[in-house]
């Protein structure tokens, strides 16, 4: 059912320290458009909760989280 | 529903680098989680925000010792002066340097860091606190 989704935009923020991941990921959607799409790579063990309660919070949607090796991606779209 | 919206009221006393880190990571993340910061600087950490002082070594507590130094230094990737100023950029977050420890130091807003919004009086930090404050 489910498409390939469209990414606007990776970022790579493996072995950055929490809370760089996050702090990309904000930054990276103040400079998009809503509807656009965000990915995230990170390493940090502290992206798996404060993605998506940020996400939550700031009221954007979380589209995908996939656990990789030695890694995570978080596919977000701009909601707002 | 919640206390998202409650201010974070932080007290930072010490001046060395792993509280200022500490301080600077709850900092940003509560600016992330849209919560409005007030910081009021007191003693050696609105030392550590002298505009000629901020990216010099300031040590770390105590209780880190010779191991625990080497080990933050190690793993130090972003200063805290930068996280402090991102928090400021994604969110409400105010930095208030204690009019009290200005005098004891003899210093003016002019020797702080521009990231110290101004001075003020702890009555001033109290009545904006609006709920628990933490010391750090």
């Amino acid at each position: 059912m489910t498409l390939a989704t469209h990414v606007d935009r990776i970022i790579d923020a493996r072995g950055m320290p929490c809370p760089g991941p996050l702090m990309a990921l904000i930054g990276a959607i103040r400079e998009s458009v809503v509807g656009d799409v965000v990915e995230v790579l990170s390493t940090d063990e502290g992206s798996k909760t404060d993605i998506p309660a940020w996400v939550r919070k700031a009221r954007h949607e979380l589209v995908e989280v996939t656990p990789e090796d030695g890694f995570a991606r978080f596919v977000v779209k701009k909601a707002r | 529903m919640d206390r998202q919206d409650d201010v974070l009221s932080l007290v930072l006393f010490s001046g060395t680098d792993d509280k200022l880190n500490a301080a600077a990571v709850l900092t940003v993340g509560a600016a992330a989680m849209a919560r409005k910061v007030n910081v009021f600087l007191q003693y050696w950490a609105l030392d550590a925000f002298r505009a000629d002082r901020v990216l010099k070594d300031h040590g770390v507590a105590p209780e880190a010792g010779e191991w625990g130094h080497e080990l933050v230094q190690r793993h130090a990737t972003q200063h805290w002066s930068e996280l402090f100023r991102q928090a400021k950029e994604i969110g409400e977050v105010g930095l208030h340097a204690c009019s009290l420890s200005m005098e004891m130091f003899g210093i003016t807003k002019d020797d702080l860091d521009p990231l110290v919004d101004d001075v003020e009086g702890v009555a001033a930090f109290i009545a904006a606190a609006d709920g628990p404050v933490t010391f750090i």
